[in-house]
């Protein structure tokens, strides 16, 4: 340490007080702790989320659900499209894991069998679980091919039965005697991935947008500003429906379903341009980016090392609450007809199937696809609002 | 005076408060014990966060979400005969709301915040009288009126039906405490009420405090951390630390023969009028580094769409200043006289439409500080620094310490890897900070600890000139006056030449060599410091000096 009081007094040295609150000149505090302040700001995000305990929950949920998306046809113990006339609005069925023979207690896991009875005056068919009829479950059955992360072509799947005819509907099945459990994940692959596409798309135009008009302010903030006003006064539905109406009915499934997502985040990126130009404005005024100038950082510079990091958090936040925004959106739209259309399996679609009153009171597990909405939008919610809470650098 | 002056109106004793938290309770005060008599002012003093705050709030029972723990609050009616004890009463009770307003009134720091911005000064004044008095509202529109004349409002009248944005910080302080004494009270309690206002506003208000003192004849509780208004107006004074009294007395032996060592060391860290020059003067060389000539700018009020601009505020009036070789130059004056718009100027951020201002650099070329070019330019910016007032602003929380110190190095360009490294922990060395510190991210630090990382900033470049805004006025007086020395120390060692934007002139007689005092966009006087401390010249330079508290009680001149 070179920092020696000079020659004069020590008594005109008015800082030189000592064993104050603060270090005096020219010493090092040799109370600073080194073992707190080393974590980053992400450390930081997740310790404080990891103590909101719902939004922890919602994230093991909204992981089970990514992970069904994703291995949709490992999950799937039967082809979602596989029509079975036979087993039309069968009832779900129980899935027993100990089974209780004469020879005893053993884990096998099981489900009972079906008998139909046709009821003589009305002619209708009901299904009757049997008792009687066990059908075992084997995990890792091989039984119909599909392409994993659609390259892999495999037959494995997670739970099957031992003999690949016997019935086994966990949801049910539904009016052409499809499982409605392996058409359940299969659409919750199509869903969550229009919804993530969608806001990754919004998210993409509303950071360029947004971010250019909070930085660079002048005409163009004024330009952006009114165009998003004016996006954001159109009625939604109506909109969709002429933008949907609009789209060739000759494109191929995987066409519309781009379409849609691109639909859906013409006027999703508003929102999120808004919050990007909002956290520019309000860092544009912190000393912190005014000292990244000083200390010599261009533009791109200051933007992308000094300003994004504080609001990517932010940024992580809106866009996880915009997510379920996105997949209620395409679900109104194919519910009414507009959007995805079948073979395409989402939860929409699935739900278009629920439209009709009386095949509901027969068969309500027609809106098990319903439940699943409702609980990945809640958990997202709840995962977005913890995150809020934990971004902010200061909050107690 | 009434007969009553000089009679014990509260008794604290051993009062004790904690903040209940998860992992266990976290104590703000214990064991506070005080008097506080009739028609006399007891001062609370203490740097931040040593409780006396929580202490006045306790004596109201608005602790939440703290609870007291232990003592007793016994208020005393004089006149009766009576006592109440106010620590048991439940905190939204009947009893304890009589109290509070009628017998006890509180005005604090903010005269913005605590005022509401949706009704008028009058409908606020009249509520509080409507609270406690028995009348009916015609009536408590005259005490209203009433009221504000006594706090020396002009055309009470009038100003009663205005709303708050429409006064200015002094007027809405005096309405506060207009509205404080409404019901009479026998204690006011005062948090910080000046520390938000100018040094000449804060004089007016403390006179008008002690003249209501003594028409009233009640006891007031005045908190503050600055020992120049604590010998202005106590006539005790309670020194607070960390959630304790440390010494209680006579403001006289207080301050000329203080018991504590922390009392000694609040009054030697506090800064007056009468505070040694730093005596260090007399390196500065008549090298000019920055001049200004007649730089005059005016902010237009905002351009609306389909209306005409209005005439706008004059920010910066012809004013012509020059920075010389090792001095310290100190910008005085008051909060919208220009000295941070004068800053900034410098610093590029602003434009003035008149005048120039104009950098010697190292290499002794002329570069035009008002030239968008010079900005771009870097060199200039490498040897004129930047030290900023918010400790808390002013350095990335999501950046360590290493990358914050390191930033101007590397994209400069002139430093990176284990040699950069080196440099930060060196630098973080030279201001009193341990080199391992650099790992850690600002928020582990202390607002002094973080204000020393932001001069290691702006020395990082080997600069020439040092700009500090307002640097040292967010921290606490010991605290302060190590950064001051800190600053003199490194601008003997680096030969650098500060300029000093300040409001408290005591900081500036201690720490500037020259001063330029501004007021309304112009520079009105200039001169050494002492001399303009001891002698000045121009009206507004004398009546803002003669504002200043001194910290001695023998020589009062504010209250008299």
């Amino acid at each position: 340490m070179t920092l020696t009081t000079p020659a004069n007094s020590p008594d005109a040295r008015i800082g030189q007080v000592r064993d104050t609150p603060e270090v005096a000149v020219g010493e090092i505090d040799p109370r600073i702790d080194l073992t707190h302040g080393t974590e980053s700001q992400w450390q930081l995000i997740r310790r404080r989320f990891s103590k909101h305990r719902l939004a922890v929950v919602s994230l093991w949920i909204l992981s089970l659900f990514v992970f069904v998306a994703i291995f949709a046809g490992f999950v799937a113990p039967n082809d979602p499209g596989n029509v079975k006339a036979r087993y039309t609005y069968a009832p779900p069925q129980a899935l027993h894991f100990i089974d209780k023979t004469d020879e005893g207690w053993s884990f096998r896991p099981y489900v009972y069998g079906y008998t139909v009875e046709i009821e003589p005056e009305a002619l209708r068919r009901t299904f009757v679980i049997d008792e009687d009829k066990k059908i075992y479950l084997t995990f890792f059955k091989r039984s119909w091919e599909y392409k994993l992360f659609g390259l892999i072509p495999t037959d494995i799947h997670l739970i099957g039965p031992e003999r690949s005819r016997d019935p086994f509907y966990l949801f049910g099945a539904d009016r052409l005697g499809r499982d409605m459990f392996s058409r359940l994940v299969y659409g919750t692959q199509i869903s969550l991935s229009v919804g993530l596409v969608g806001v990754i798309m919004s998210l993409v135009l509303g950071v360029i947008i947004g971010g250019a008009a909070g930085y660079f302010g002048g005409w163009f903030d004024a330009v952006t500003q009114r165009a998003i006003e004016f996006l954001r006064s159109l009625p939604t539905i109506p909109l969709w429906m002429g933008l949907a109406a609009a789209m060739p009915s000759d494109w191929s499934p995987l066409q519309t379903y781009f379409a849609i997502t691109l639909i859906l985040s013409f006027l999703g990126w508003t929102e999120l341009a808004r919050v990007v130009r909002g956290r520019f404005l309000a860092l544009n005024g912190e000393d912190y980016v005014a000292a990244a100038r000083y200390d010599g950082c261009s533009h791109l510079r200051v933007i992308v090392r000094h300003m994004v990091p504080a609001f990517t958090s932010h940024i992580i936040t809106a866009a996880s609450l915009a997510v379920p925004a996105m997949i209620l959106a395409e679900t109104a739209l194919s519910f009414l007809g507009l959007g995805l259309q079948a073979p395409v399996i989402s939860w929409g679609v699935l739900l278009q199937e629920a439209q009709n009153i009386r095949t509901l009171a027969t068969a309500p597990w027609l809106l098990l696809p319903g439940a699943a909405i409702v609980i990945a939008v809640l958990a997202m919610n709840f995962i977005g609002d913890g995150l809020r809470d934990a971004a902010d650098p200061y909050a107690k | 005076m009434t007969a009553q002056t000089g009679k014990t109106v509260l008794e604290v004793r051993g009062l004790s408060v904690a903040f209940p938290g998860r992992k266990g309770e976290t104590t703000a005060i214990s064991n506070v014990s005080f008097d506080l008599k009739l028609g006399q002012t007891t001062c609370f003093v203490g740097e931040s966060g040593s409780g006396k705050s929580v202490t006045a709030r306790a004596v109201l029972n608005i602790v939440e979400p703290a609870v007291i723990k232990a003592g007793a609050i016994n208020l005393v009616d004089v006149e009766a005969g009576q006592r109440i004890e106010l620590s048991g009463l439940n905190p939204d009770g009947a009893e304890i709301r009589a109290v509070r307003g009628a017998r006890i009134a509180m005005i604090f720091q903010e005269p913005m915040s605590s005022l509401s911005p949706v009704h008028t000064i009058g409908e606020q004044i009249i509520e509080a009288i409507l609270l406690h008095q028995d009348v009916d509202t015609a009536t408590a529109r005259d005490r209203a009126i009433e009221a504000l004349r006594a706090v020396q409002i002009k055309n009470p009248e009038e100003a009663i039906d205005r709303y708050p944005f429409e006064y200015s910080g002094g007027m809405r302080q005096r309405a506060m405490i207009a509205m404080a004494l409404g019901c009479e009270p026998d204690i006011l309690i005062a948090d910080e009420p000046t520390t938000a206002l100018d040094v000449t506003t804060q004089a007016e208000i403390l006179r008008l405090l002690k003249g209501l003192q003594e028409s009233h004849g009640m006891a007031v509780m005045f908190i503050t951390h600055d020992m120049g208004v604590v010998a202005e107006i106590a006539d005790q004074v309670v020194v607070m630390l960390h959630g304790s009294v440390v010494e209680t007395g006579e403001v006289d032996q207080v301050f000329h023969a203080p018991a504590h060592a922390y009392t000694k060391k609040l009054l030697k860290a506090s800064m007056g009028l009468d505070e040694a020059a730093h005596g260090r003067a007399g390196v500065a060389s008549g090298e000019v580094l920055i001049e200004t000539h007649n730089l005059s700018l005016s902010f237009p009020s905002k351009k609306k769409l389909l209306r005409k601009p209005g005439s706008g505020v004059q920010a910066l009036d012809e004013v012509s200043v020059e920075l010389r070789r090792g001095e310290i130059l100190g910008i005085v004056g008051e909060s919208g006289s220009g000295k941070t718009t004068l800053a900034r100027v410098l610093m590029g951020r602003f434009r003035p439409q008149v005048g120039q201002a104009i950098y010697h650099t190292r290499d002794g070329v002329a570069k035009d500080l008002t030239d968008p070019a010079t900005f771009r330019d870097g060199q200039v910016y490498r040897e004129m620094r930047m030290i900023f007032q918010d400790p808390y602003g002013s350095l990335n929380p999501r950046m360590t310490v290493q990358q914050i110190i390191g930033e101007p190095l590397l994209v400069n360009g002139l430093l990176k890897g284990a040699a950069l490294r080196d440099r930060v922990g060196e630098l973080l060395e030279r201001v009193g900070l341990p080199a391992s510190a650099m790992e850690r991210y600002p928020h582990a630090f202390s607002g002094g600890q973080r204000q020393r990382i932001g001069i290691a900033r702006a020395i990082a470049l080997d600069p020439r000139v040092i700009i500090a805004d307002e640097a040292t006025s967010a921290l606490d007086g010991s605290i302060r006056a190590q950064i001051l020395d800190l600053l003199l120390d490194l601008r003997t060692e680096l030969d650098l030449s500060i300029l000093f934007i300040a409001h408290d002139i005591g900081v500036v007689r201690y720490f500037c060599d020259r001063v330029a005092v501004m007021h309304k966009g112009r520079v009105v006087e200039t001169g050494t410091a002492v001399q303009i401390c001891d002698a000045p010249q121009d009206p507004y330079t004398q009546r803002l000096i003669s504002a200043v508290p001194i910290p001695d009680p023998r020589k009062r001149h504010l209250v008299a």
